[in-house]
Protein backbone atom coordinates (compact mmCIF):
# COMPACT_ATOMS: atom_id res chain seq x y z
CA UNK A 1 0.00 0.00 0.00
CA UNK A 2 2.95 2.51 0.72
CA UNK A 3 4.98 1.47 -2.03
CA UNK A 4 2.04 2.12 -3.98
CA UNK A 5 1.30 5.96 -2.30
CA UNK A 6 4.80 6.43 -2.88
CA UNK A 7 4.61 5.35 -6.61
CA UNK A 8 1.67 7.73 -7.25
CA UNK A 9 3.42 10.87 -6.22
CA UNK A 10 6.58 10.00 -7.61
CA UNK A 11 5.16 10.22 -10.66
CA UNK A 12 3.69 13.72 -9.69
CA UNK A 13 6.07 14.71 -7.60
CA UNK A 14 10.45 13.86 -7.28
CA UNK A 15 9.87 12.53 -3.55
CA UNK A 16 12.10 9.53 -4.26
CA UNK A 17 14.44 10.97 -6.31
CA UNK A 18 14.66 14.07 -3.43
CA UNK A 19 15.52 11.99 -0.65
CA UNK A 20 18.07 10.12 -2.24
CA UNK A 21 19.79 13.01 -3.91
CA UNK A 22 19.14 15.18 -0.31
CA UNK A 23 19.60 12.58 2.14
CA UNK A 24 19.89 8.74 2.01
CA UNK A 25 22.95 9.36 -0.88
CA UNK A 26 23.88 12.64 -0.14
CA UNK A 27 27.81 12.43 -0.11
CA UNK A 28 28.84 13.85 3.06
CA UNK A 29 32.81 14.11 3.92
CA UNK A 30 33.84 11.33 6.16
CA UNK A 31 35.73 13.39 8.58
CA UNK A 32 33.12 15.86 9.88
CA UNK A 33 34.04 16.29 13.76
CA UNK A 34 31.31 17.11 16.01
CA UNK A 35 31.80 21.14 15.60
CA UNK A 36 29.70 20.15 12.43
CA UNK A 37 26.57 19.76 14.09
CA UNK A 38 25.57 23.33 14.93
CA UNK A 39 23.94 23.89 11.56
CA UNK A 40 21.76 21.35 12.40
CA UNK A 41 20.92 22.42 16.32
CA UNK A 42 20.34 26.05 14.42
CA UNK A 43 18.00 24.58 12.42
CA UNK A 44 16.53 22.90 15.25
CA UNK A 45 16.17 25.33 17.54
CA UNK A 46 14.70 27.49 15.30
CA UNK A 47 11.67 25.00 14.70
CA UNK A 48 11.66 25.00 18.50
CA UNK A 49 10.92 28.88 18.61
CA UNK A 50 8.67 29.41 16.38
CA UNK A 51 6.55 26.46 17.57
CA UNK A 52 6.67 27.48 21.20
CA UNK A 53 6.42 31.39 20.08
CA UNK A 54 3.16 30.52 17.46
CA UNK A 55 1.57 28.89 21.11
CA UNK A 56 3.03 32.09 23.19
CA UNK A 57 1.07 33.88 21.09
CA UNK A 58 -2.31 32.77 21.47
CA UNK A 59 -1.81 33.91 24.72
CA UNK A 60 -0.03 36.98 24.69
CA UNK A 61 -1.70 40.56 23.94
CA UNK A 62 0.54 43.06 22.03
CA UNK A 63 -0.43 46.26 23.86
CA UNK A 64 1.29 48.78 26.04
CA UNK A 65 -1.45 48.26 29.14
CA UNK A 66 -2.05 44.91 28.91
CA UNK A 67 1.07 43.34 28.03
CA UNK A 68 2.77 43.13 31.15
CA UNK A 69 0.20 41.33 32.59
CA UNK A 70 -0.51 38.98 29.58
CA UNK A 71 3.20 37.27 30.67
CA UNK A 72 1.88 36.82 34.09
CA UNK A 73 -1.25 35.09 33.11
CA UNK A 74 0.72 32.99 31.02
CA UNK A 75 2.88 32.25 33.49
CA UNK A 76 0.35 31.83 36.15
CA UNK A 77 -2.64 30.82 34.53
CA UNK A 78 -2.75 28.95 31.42
CA UNK A 79 -1.78 25.21 31.70
CA UNK A 80 2.06 24.68 31.04
CA UNK A 81 2.23 28.52 30.01
CA UNK A 82 5.73 28.88 32.30
CA UNK A 83 7.07 26.02 30.25
CA UNK A 84 6.39 27.53 26.92
CA UNK A 85 7.89 30.95 27.53
CA UNK A 86 10.97 29.54 29.57
CA UNK A 87 11.35 27.14 26.68
CA UNK A 88 11.18 30.11 24.19
CA UNK A 89 13.15 32.57 26.47
CA UNK A 90 15.96 30.01 26.92
CA UNK A 91 15.90 29.01 23.31
CA UNK A 92 16.55 32.91 22.25
CA UNK A 93 20.16 32.55 24.27
CA UNK A 94 20.47 28.86 23.32
CA UNK A 95 19.88 30.39 19.16
CA UNK A 96 22.74 32.84 19.76
CA UNK A 97 25.09 30.44 21.60
CA UNK A 98 24.57 27.92 18.51
CA UNK A 99 24.72 30.52 16.03
CA UNK A 100 27.93 31.64 17.51
CA UNK A 101 29.72 28.36 17.80
CA UNK A 102 28.64 27.75 13.77
CA UNK A 103 30.34 31.28 12.89
CA UNK A 104 33.22 30.35 14.82
CA UNK A 105 33.42 26.91 13.61
CA UNK A 106 33.41 28.52 9.97
CA UNK A 107 36.10 31.15 10.60
CA UNK A 108 38.41 28.54 12.69
CA UNK A 109 38.23 25.99 9.90
CA UNK A 110 38.56 29.13 7.18
CA UNK A 111 35.57 27.50 5.22
CA UNK A 112 34.12 30.61 4.25
CA UNK A 113 36.37 30.61 1.58
CA UNK A 114 35.70 29.78 -2.20
CA UNK A 115 33.40 28.31 -3.56
CA UNK A 116 31.64 28.97 -0.31
CA UNK A 117 31.23 33.04 0.21
CA UNK A 118 27.86 32.71 -0.61
CA UNK A 119 26.97 30.61 2.28
CA UNK A 120 28.62 32.57 4.59
CA UNK A 121 26.76 35.77 2.90
CA UNK A 122 23.31 34.00 3.50
CA UNK A 123 24.62 33.29 7.27
CA UNK A 124 25.37 36.48 7.92
CA UNK A 125 21.89 37.68 6.25
CA UNK A 126 20.38 34.79 8.31
CA UNK A 127 22.19 36.92 11.58
CA UNK A 128 21.00 39.70 11.04
CA UNK A 129 17.57 38.68 10.74
CA UNK A 130 18.08 36.18 13.86
CA UNK A 131 19.45 39.58 16.24
CA UNK A 132 16.18 41.66 14.55
CA UNK A 133 14.02 39.34 15.92
CA UNK A 134 15.25 38.72 18.83
CA UNK A 135 15.49 42.51 19.46
CA UNK A 136 11.85 43.07 18.73
CA UNK A 137 10.91 39.87 20.82
CA UNK A 138 12.77 41.38 23.91
CA UNK A 139 10.37 44.53 23.87
CA UNK A 140 7.24 42.41 24.58
CA UNK A 141 6.81 41.82 27.94
CA UNK A 142 7.39 45.04 28.66
CA UNK A 143 9.23 44.70 31.49
CA UNK A 144 11.89 48.18 32.55
CA UNK A 145 15.09 46.36 30.61
CA UNK A 146 12.52 45.73 27.39
CA UNK A 147 11.17 49.36 27.34
CA UNK A 148 14.84 51.00 27.58
CA UNK A 149 16.79 48.64 25.74
CA UNK A 150 14.01 49.40 23.03
CA UNK A 151 14.36 53.31 23.93
CA UNK A 152 18.26 53.20 23.07
CA UNK A 153 17.86 50.85 20.02
CA UNK A 154 15.68 52.73 18.01
CA UNK A 155 17.56 56.03 18.83
CA UNK A 156 20.18 54.48 17.00
CA UNK A 157 18.65 55.26 14.19
CA UNK A 158 18.91 59.22 15.28
CA UNK A 159 22.46 58.81 14.11
CA UNK A 160 20.84 58.73 10.32
CA UNK A 161 22.26 61.74 8.82
CA UNK A 162 19.75 64.75 8.13
CA UNK A 163 16.57 62.58 8.80
CA UNK A 164 17.26 61.11 11.90
CA UNK A 165 14.76 61.96 14.35
CA UNK A 166 11.89 61.45 11.73
CA UNK A 167 13.09 58.13 11.47
CA UNK A 168 13.41 57.35 15.32
CA UNK A 169 9.40 58.38 15.23
CA UNK A 170 8.68 56.52 12.22
CA UNK A 171 10.35 53.25 14.07
CA UNK A 172 8.30 53.58 16.82
CA UNK A 173 4.91 55.14 15.56
CA UNK A 174 4.93 57.49 18.25
CA UNK A 175 7.60 59.98 20.21
CA UNK A 176 8.76 57.86 22.44
CA UNK A 177 8.37 53.73 22.53
CA UNK A 178 4.63 53.15 23.09
CA UNK A 179 1.61 51.13 22.22
CA UNK A 180 1.97 51.75 18.43
CA UNK A 181 5.55 50.41 19.43
CA UNK A 182 4.89 47.34 21.45
CA UNK A 183 2.35 46.35 18.35
CA UNK A 184 4.28 46.57 15.38
CA UNK A 185 7.12 44.82 17.13
CA UNK A 186 4.62 42.17 17.76
CA UNK A 187 4.21 41.89 14.18
CA UNK A 188 7.70 41.47 13.00
CA UNK A 189 8.48 39.42 15.84
CA UNK A 190 6.00 36.90 14.24
CA UNK A 191 7.16 37.53 10.67
CA UNK A 192 10.52 37.33 10.71
CA UNK A 193 11.20 34.14 11.51
CA UNK A 194 9.43 33.25 8.35
CA UNK A 195 11.51 35.15 6.55
CA UNK A 196 14.66 33.38 8.50
CA UNK A 197 13.52 30.61 6.82
CA UNK A 198 12.96 31.28 3.47
CA UNK A 199 16.57 32.30 3.98
CA UNK A 200 17.73 29.01 5.50
CA UNK A 201 16.24 27.70 2.82
CA UNK A 202 18.86 29.18 0.11
CA UNK A 203 21.59 28.86 2.75
CA UNK A 204 20.82 24.80 2.37
CA UNK A 205 20.61 24.99 -1.49
CA UNK A 206 23.64 26.99 -1.60
CA UNK A 207 24.76 23.73 0.24
CA UNK A 208 23.81 20.96 -1.15
CA UNK A 209 25.45 22.69 -4.10
CA UNK A 210 28.59 23.34 -3.32
CA UNK A 211 28.27 20.45 -0.56
CA UNK A 212 29.48 20.45 2.77
CA UNK A 213 33.55 21.42 3.84
CA UNK A 214 35.37 19.51 6.05
CA UNK A 215 37.96 19.99 8.71
CA UNK A 216 40.98 19.66 5.98
CA UNK A 217 39.80 22.47 3.81
CA UNK A 218 39.68 20.19 0.82
CA UNK A 219 37.15 18.44 -1.26
CA UNK A 220 37.65 14.89 -0.47
CA UNK A 221 37.79 12.17 -3.18
CA UNK A 222 34.64 10.31 -3.48
CA UNK A 223 35.91 7.52 -1.78
CA UNK A 224 36.25 9.68 1.53
CA UNK A 225 32.51 10.56 1.35
CA UNK A 226 29.66 8.85 2.70
CA UNK A 227 26.19 8.91 2.76
CA UNK A 228 24.57 11.67 4.98
CA UNK A 229 21.84 9.05 6.25
CA UNK A 230 22.33 7.22 8.50
CA UNK A 231 25.66 8.24 9.01
CA UNK A 232 25.10 11.92 9.86
CA UNK A 233 21.86 11.76 11.04
CA UNK A 234 22.95 9.52 13.84
CA UNK A 235 25.57 11.76 14.73
CA UNK A 236 23.21 14.84 14.44
CA UNK A 237 20.64 13.51 16.79
CA UNK A 238 23.37 12.24 19.45
CA UNK A 239 24.51 16.26 19.19
CA UNK A 240 20.33 17.16 19.44
CA UNK A 241 20.95 14.94 22.65
CA UNK A 242 23.76 16.44 24.61
CA UNK A 243 22.27 19.78 23.48
CA UNK A 244 19.15 18.97 25.10
CA UNK A 245 20.38 17.41 28.05
CA UNK A 246 22.43 21.25 28.43
CA UNK A 247 19.14 23.05 27.51
CA UNK A 248 16.57 21.37 29.86
CA UNK A 249 19.05 22.09 32.65
CA UNK A 250 18.36 25.72 31.90
CA UNK A 251 14.90 25.54 31.59
CA UNK A 252 13.69 23.47 34.24
CA UNK A 253 16.57 24.35 37.22
CA UNK A 254 17.60 28.01 35.84
CA UNK A 255 15.08 29.26 33.67
CA UNK A 256 15.60 32.72 35.05
CA UNK A 257 19.42 32.57 34.38
CA UNK A 258 19.24 34.48 31.25
CA UNK A 259 16.16 37.14 32.33
CA UNK A 260 17.19 40.22 33.78
CA UNK A 261 15.28 40.65 37.31
CA UNK A 262 14.65 43.79 36.22
CA UNK A 263 12.06 43.07 33.63
CA UNK A 264 10.06 42.21 36.05
CA UNK A 265 8.98 45.79 36.82
CA UNK A 266 6.50 46.90 34.25
CA UNK A 267 7.60 49.58 31.89
CA UNK A 268 7.66 52.70 32.98
CA UNK A 269 8.66 56.09 30.71
CA UNK A 270 9.87 58.64 33.34
CA UNK A 271 12.39 56.42 34.77
CA UNK A 272 15.74 54.97 33.56
CA UNK A 273 16.45 51.82 35.65
CA UNK A 274 19.96 52.75 37.17
CA UNK A 275 21.81 50.65 35.08
CA UNK A 276 21.02 49.16 31.87
CA UNK A 277 22.39 46.11 30.16
CA UNK A 278 21.34 44.55 26.76
CA UNK A 279 21.04 40.79 26.44
CA UNK A 280 23.87 38.97 26.31
CA UNK A 281 24.22 38.02 22.90
CA UNK A 282 24.68 41.96 21.77
CA UNK A 283 26.98 42.64 24.42
CA UNK A 284 30.40 42.49 22.54
CA UNK A 285 28.71 44.72 19.82
CA UNK A 286 27.03 47.18 22.80
CA UNK A 287 30.60 47.81 23.89
CA UNK A 288 32.23 48.76 20.94
CA UNK A 289 29.20 51.21 20.34
CA UNK A 290 29.86 52.47 24.09
CA UNK A 291 33.87 52.63 23.18
CA UNK A 292 33.48 55.12 20.93
CA UNK A 293 33.01 58.89 22.27
CA UNK A 294 31.09 60.05 19.22
CA UNK A 295 27.65 59.07 18.52
CA UNK A 296 27.17 58.81 15.15
CA UNK A 297 30.96 57.43 15.19
CA UNK A 298 29.95 54.56 17.53
CA UNK A 299 26.47 53.48 15.72
CA UNK A 300 28.85 53.14 12.35
CA UNK A 301 31.53 51.08 14.62
CA UNK A 302 28.84 48.87 15.91
CA UNK A 303 27.25 48.31 12.25
CA UNK A 304 30.57 47.28 10.92
CA UNK A 305 31.41 45.28 13.75
CA UNK A 306 28.88 42.81 12.60
CA UNK A 307 29.07 43.78 8.18
CA UNK A 308 32.89 43.28 8.09
CA UNK A 309 32.58 39.46 8.48
CA UNK A 310 31.42 39.67 5.01
CA UNK A 311 34.67 41.12 4.27
CA UNK A 312 36.56 37.61 5.53
CA UNK A 313 36.76 35.82 1.97
CA UNK A 314 38.25 38.91 1.11
CA UNK A 315 40.34 39.31 3.59
CA UNK A 316 41.83 36.05 3.65
CA UNK A 317 44.49 36.06 0.90
CA UNK A 318 45.80 32.87 1.65
CA UNK A 319 45.28 29.56 -0.49
CA UNK A 320 46.69 27.17 2.45
CA UNK A 321 43.24 24.86 3.61
CA UNK A 322 41.94 24.01 6.59
CA UNK A 323 41.90 27.33 8.08
CA UNK A 324 43.90 27.32 11.46
CA UNK A 325 44.17 23.65 11.06
CA UNK A 326 47.26 23.91 8.97
CA UNK A 327 48.11 27.81 9.50
CA UNK A 328 49.59 28.73 13.13
CA UNK A 329 49.63 32.98 12.72
CA UNK A 330 46.01 32.40 11.30
CA UNK A 331 44.88 30.09 14.49
CA UNK A 332 46.65 32.58 17.08
CA UNK A 333 44.38 35.38 14.74
CA UNK A 334 41.71 33.50 15.82
CA UNK A 335 42.00 33.00 19.67
CA UNK A 336 42.82 36.63 19.86
CA UNK A 337 39.93 37.63 18.67
CA UNK A 338 37.97 34.90 20.44
CA UNK A 339 39.16 36.27 23.46
CA UNK A 340 38.62 39.93 22.44
CA UNK A 341 35.34 39.42 22.21
CA UNK A 342 34.46 37.54 25.36
CA UNK A 343 36.62 41.21 27.00
CA UNK A 344 34.28 42.55 24.62
CA UNK A 345 31.35 41.24 26.00
CA UNK A 346 32.69 41.51 29.95
CA UNK A 347 33.08 45.44 29.29
CA UNK A 348 29.41 45.62 27.76
CA UNK A 349 27.99 44.41 30.62
CA UNK A 350 29.75 46.68 33.34
CA UNK A 351 28.37 50.51 34.17
CA UNK A 352 30.46 52.58 32.09
CA UNK A 353 33.68 53.85 34.14
CA UNK A 354 36.81 55.28 33.03
CA UNK A 355 38.49 51.55 33.33
CA UNK A 356 36.11 50.30 31.76
CA UNK A 357 35.82 53.05 28.80
CA UNK A 358 39.22 52.62 28.61
CA UNK A 359 38.84 48.78 28.14
CA UNK A 360 36.26 49.09 25.84
CA UNK A 361 38.36 50.90 23.33
CA UNK A 362 41.43 49.18 23.82
CA UNK A 363 39.39 45.91 23.25
CA UNK A 364 37.58 47.87 19.93
CA UNK A 365 40.98 48.28 18.78
CA UNK A 366 41.93 45.22 18.32
CA UNK A 367 38.63 44.10 17.10
CA UNK A 368 38.68 45.91 13.91
CA UNK A 369 42.58 45.47 14.37
CA UNK A 370 42.40 41.71 13.84
CA UNK A 371 40.49 42.03 10.63
CA UNK A 372 42.73 44.79 9.24
CA UNK A 373 45.69 42.46 9.68
CA UNK A 374 44.56 39.43 8.28
CA UNK A 375 44.98 39.97 4.49
CA UNK A 376 49.06 41.03 5.56
CA UNK A 377 49.06 37.89 8.02
CA UNK A 378 47.67 35.28 5.46
CA UNK A 379 49.97 36.25 2.38
CA UNK A 380 53.31 36.06 4.64
CA UNK A 381 51.69 33.28 6.88
CA UNK A 382 51.71 31.08 3.00
CA UNK A 383 54.80 32.26 1.42
CA UNK A 384 56.84 30.94 5.21
CA UNK A 385 54.29 27.83 4.84
CA UNK A 386 55.85 27.64 1.44
CA UNK A 387 59.02 28.29 2.21
CA UNK A 388 59.09 26.25 5.18
CA UNK A 389 57.65 22.82 2.95
CA UNK A 390 53.70 21.60 3.75
CA UNK A 391 53.72 18.33 5.99
CA UNK A 392 52.65 15.33 4.62
CA UNK A 393 49.02 15.19 5.64
CA UNK A 394 48.61 18.89 3.89
CA UNK A 395 50.69 17.57 0.75
CA UNK A 396 48.75 14.23 0.53
CA UNK A 397 45.46 16.31 0.71
CA UNK A 398 46.58 18.57 -1.89
CA UNK A 399 47.29 15.35 -4.02
CA UNK A 400 43.96 13.90 -3.64
CA UNK A 401 42.70 16.86 -4.44
CA UNK A 402 44.23 17.47 -7.61
CA UNK A 403 44.05 13.67 -8.56
CA UNK A 404 40.26 14.31 -8.07
CA UNK A 405 40.71 17.03 -10.24
CA UNK A 406 42.16 15.39 -12.96
CA UNK A 407 39.94 13.00 -12.75
CA UNK A 408 36.81 15.40 -12.99
CA UNK A 409 38.46 16.77 -15.96
CA UNK A 410 39.28 13.41 -17.54
CA UNK A 411 35.50 12.14 -17.20
CA UNK A 412 34.53 15.61 -19.14
CA UNK A 413 37.00 15.44 -21.51
CA UNK A 414 35.39 11.58 -22.11
CA UNK A 415 32.21 12.95 -22.37
CA UNK A 416 32.82 15.77 -25.09
CA UNK A 417 34.72 13.58 -26.95
CA UNK A 418 31.64 10.75 -26.77
CA UNK A 419 29.61 13.94 -28.12
CA UNK B 1 1.32 45.23 -37.27
CA UNK B 2 3.17 45.18 -40.42
CA UNK B 3 6.85 43.33 -40.68
CA UNK B 4 8.96 46.14 -40.56
CA UNK B 5 6.98 47.18 -37.16
CA UNK B 6 8.41 43.96 -35.29
CA UNK B 7 11.72 44.41 -36.64
CA UNK B 8 12.45 47.42 -35.07
CA UNK B 9 14.54 46.54 -32.22
CA UNK B 10 15.53 50.26 -31.16
CA UNK B 11 11.95 50.62 -30.87
CA UNK B 12 10.98 47.73 -28.82
CA UNK B 13 14.11 48.11 -26.67
CA UNK B 14 12.24 51.77 -25.67
CA UNK B 15 9.41 50.81 -25.22
CA UNK B 16 10.50 47.75 -22.93
CA UNK B 17 12.00 50.34 -20.86
CA UNK B 18 9.39 52.77 -20.76
CA UNK B 19 7.00 50.34 -19.36
CA UNK B 20 9.89 49.26 -16.55
CA UNK B 21 10.10 52.60 -15.68
CA UNK B 22 6.32 53.47 -15.18
CA UNK B 23 5.93 49.99 -13.31
CA UNK B 24 8.77 50.67 -11.23
CA UNK B 25 7.60 54.15 -10.10
CA UNK B 26 4.22 53.15 -9.91
CA UNK B 27 5.20 49.92 -7.59
CA UNK B 28 7.10 52.51 -5.44
CA UNK B 29 4.60 54.75 -5.04
CA UNK B 30 2.24 52.42 -3.85
CA UNK B 31 4.95 51.69 -1.02
CA UNK B 32 4.09 55.19 0.48
CA UNK B 33 0.74 54.67 2.07
CA UNK B 34 2.33 51.73 3.83
CA UNK B 35 5.19 53.52 5.21
CA UNK B 36 3.19 56.45 5.86
CA UNK B 37 0.69 54.11 8.07
CA UNK B 38 3.99 53.26 10.48
CA UNK B 39 4.16 57.15 11.55
CA UNK B 40 2.49 58.00 14.09
CA UNK B 41 -1.63 58.30 14.16
CA UNK B 42 -3.57 61.16 14.54
CA UNK B 43 -4.91 59.78 18.62
CA UNK B 44 -0.45 60.20 18.99
CA UNK B 45 -0.15 63.47 17.83
CA UNK B 46 -3.19 65.39 19.49
CA UNK B 47 -1.48 64.28 22.82
CA UNK B 48 0.43 67.94 22.25
CA UNK B 49 0.39 70.15 25.48
CA UNK B 50 0.79 69.72 29.15
CA UNK B 51 -0.18 72.20 31.94
CA UNK B 52 1.53 72.56 35.12
CA UNK B 53 1.01 74.59 38.67
CA UNK B 54 4.41 76.14 39.02
CA UNK B 55 3.20 76.79 42.70
CA UNK B 56 3.63 72.97 43.55
CA UNK B 57 7.49 73.51 42.69
CA UNK B 58 9.71 75.10 45.70
CA UNK B 59 12.61 76.61 45.25
CA UNK B 60 15.22 73.88 44.71
CA UNK B 61 13.28 71.37 43.50
CA UNK B 62 12.52 69.68 40.33
CA UNK B 63 9.26 68.03 38.99
CA UNK B 64 9.07 65.65 35.78
CA UNK B 65 5.86 65.67 33.68
CA UNK B 66 5.17 64.29 30.88
CA UNK B 67 4.42 65.29 27.61
CA UNK B 68 3.83 63.68 24.35
CA UNK B 69 4.65 60.97 26.45
CA UNK B 70 8.52 62.05 26.72
CA UNK B 71 9.45 63.16 30.60
CA UNK B 72 10.25 67.09 30.84
CA UNK B 73 11.88 68.31 33.96
CA UNK B 74 11.03 71.78 35.31
CA UNK B 75 13.51 73.09 38.08
CA UNK B 76 13.00 76.07 39.98
CA UNK B 77 16.55 77.14 40.61
CA UNK B 78 17.47 78.87 43.10
CA UNK B 79 19.23 82.12 42.84
CA UNK B 80 22.90 80.87 43.48
CA UNK B 81 22.48 77.90 40.87
CA UNK B 82 21.32 80.70 38.40
CA UNK B 83 24.30 82.63 38.76
CA UNK B 84 26.67 79.73 38.40
CA UNK B 85 25.24 78.65 35.36
CA UNK B 86 25.35 82.11 33.83
CA UNK B 87 29.01 81.59 34.86
CA UNK B 88 29.79 78.36 33.68
CA UNK B 89 29.26 77.06 29.54
CA UNK B 90 29.75 73.54 28.23
CA UNK B 91 32.47 72.75 26.04
CA UNK B 92 31.21 69.86 23.82
CA UNK B 93 27.63 72.01 23.24
CA UNK B 94 28.17 76.11 24.15
CA UNK B 95 25.50 77.86 25.09
CA UNK B 96 24.79 81.13 27.39
CA UNK B 97 21.95 80.27 30.11
CA UNK B 98 20.19 83.16 29.59
CA UNK B 99 19.18 81.06 25.80
CA UNK B 100 18.29 78.15 27.55
CA UNK B 101 15.82 79.80 30.26
CA UNK B 102 13.38 82.07 29.17
CA UNK B 103 12.73 83.10 33.00
CA UNK B 104 15.60 82.21 34.65
CA UNK B 105 14.10 80.87 38.09
CA UNK B 106 12.58 78.53 35.77
CA UNK B 107 14.36 75.83 33.64
CA UNK B 108 12.32 73.48 31.33
CA UNK B 109 14.05 71.02 29.62
CA UNK B 110 13.17 67.36 27.77
CA UNK B 111 14.65 64.57 29.69
CA UNK B 112 15.70 62.82 27.51
CA UNK B 113 19.25 61.96 27.23
CA UNK B 114 20.47 63.75 23.70
CA UNK B 115 23.06 60.61 23.56
CA UNK B 116 20.39 57.36 23.23
CA UNK B 117 17.33 58.20 24.90
CA UNK B 118 17.43 57.27 28.62
CA UNK B 119 16.03 59.65 31.28
CA UNK B 120 19.18 60.90 33.16
CA UNK B 121 18.85 61.05 36.80
CA UNK B 122 18.66 63.79 39.11
CA UNK B 123 22.12 64.62 40.82
CA UNK B 124 23.11 67.94 42.92
CA UNK B 125 25.37 69.45 39.95
CA UNK B 126 22.15 68.54 37.19
CA UNK B 127 21.92 64.97 36.06
CA UNK B 128 23.84 62.21 35.10
CA UNK B 129 22.47 59.39 32.47
CA UNK B 130 22.71 55.60 33.90
CA UNK B 131 23.11 54.63 30.69
CA UNK B 132 26.58 55.61 28.99
CA UNK B 133 27.52 58.29 32.02
CA UNK B 134 27.00 61.47 30.02
CA UNK B 135 26.21 64.10 33.01
CA UNK B 136 24.77 67.84 32.39
CA UNK B 137 24.59 70.82 34.49
CA UNK B 138 22.23 72.58 35.82
CA UNK B 139 21.11 74.46 32.66
CA UNK B 140 20.65 71.11 30.84
CA UNK B 141 23.70 71.52 28.91
CA UNK B 142 26.11 68.39 28.53
CA UNK B 143 29.82 68.57 30.56
CA UNK B 144 30.06 65.20 29.50
CA UNK B 145 29.67 62.71 26.81
CA UNK B 146 28.66 60.50 24.69
CA UNK B 147 25.89 62.84 25.04
CA UNK B 148 26.75 65.19 21.62
CA UNK B 149 24.05 67.69 22.40
CA UNK B 150 22.76 70.00 25.37
CA UNK B 151 19.17 68.61 26.73
CA UNK B 152 16.52 69.60 24.11
CA UNK B 153 14.19 72.70 24.99
CA UNK B 154 10.56 72.06 24.42
CA UNK B 155 7.95 74.95 23.06
CA UNK B 156 6.44 76.36 26.76
CA UNK B 157 5.07 79.63 28.03
CA UNK B 158 3.75 80.75 30.77
CA UNK B 159 0.14 81.80 30.19
CA UNK B 160 -0.23 82.92 33.65
CA UNK B 161 1.96 83.45 36.51
CA UNK B 162 2.12 80.27 37.69
CA UNK B 163 1.11 78.46 35.10
CA UNK B 164 3.46 76.49 32.55
CA UNK B 165 2.21 75.39 29.66
CA UNK B 166 4.22 73.01 26.93
CA UNK B 167 3.94 72.24 23.56
CA UNK B 168 2.95 74.27 20.48
CA UNK B 169 -0.20 76.33 21.25
S1 LIG C 1 21.62 57.42 26.62
FE1 LIG C 1 22.45 58.80 28.01
S2 LIG C 1 24.53 58.45 27.82
FE2 LIG C 1 23.73 57.10 26.34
Amino acid sequence: MARLVISWIDRRFPLTKFIKHELTEYPTPRNLNYWWNFGFLAGFVLVLQIISGVFLAMHYKPDALLAFASIEHIMREVNYGWLLRYLHSTGASAFFVVIFIHMARTLYYGTYRAPRELMWWTGQVLLVLLMATAFMGYLLPWGQMSYWGAQVITNLFGATPMIGDEVVVWLRGDFVVGDATINRFFVLHFLFPFLICGMVLIHLVALHYVRSSNPSGFNLDAKDNIPFHPYFTTKDLFGLGVFLVIFCFFVFFYPEFFIESENNIPADPLNTPAHIVPEWYFLPFYAILRAIPDMLGGVVAMVLSILIFTAMPYLDRSKIPGGSRYRPAYRILFYVFVVNVAVLAYVGAQPPTDAMTLLGRIATFIYFGVFLLLPFLSKHEEKWLLERGLSREVLDLIEGEESHERRRKATARREETKR
Amino acid sequence: MSEQELEDRERRDFLGKVTAAVGGAGAAAACWPFISSMNPATNVLSKATTEIELSMIPEGETKTVSWQGKPVFVVHRSPDQIAAMSKSNSRIDPQPDEERAKKSEWLVVVGICTHLGCVPNKTDKGWSCPCHGSEYDLSGRVLKGPAPKNLELPPYDFVADDKLLIGKT
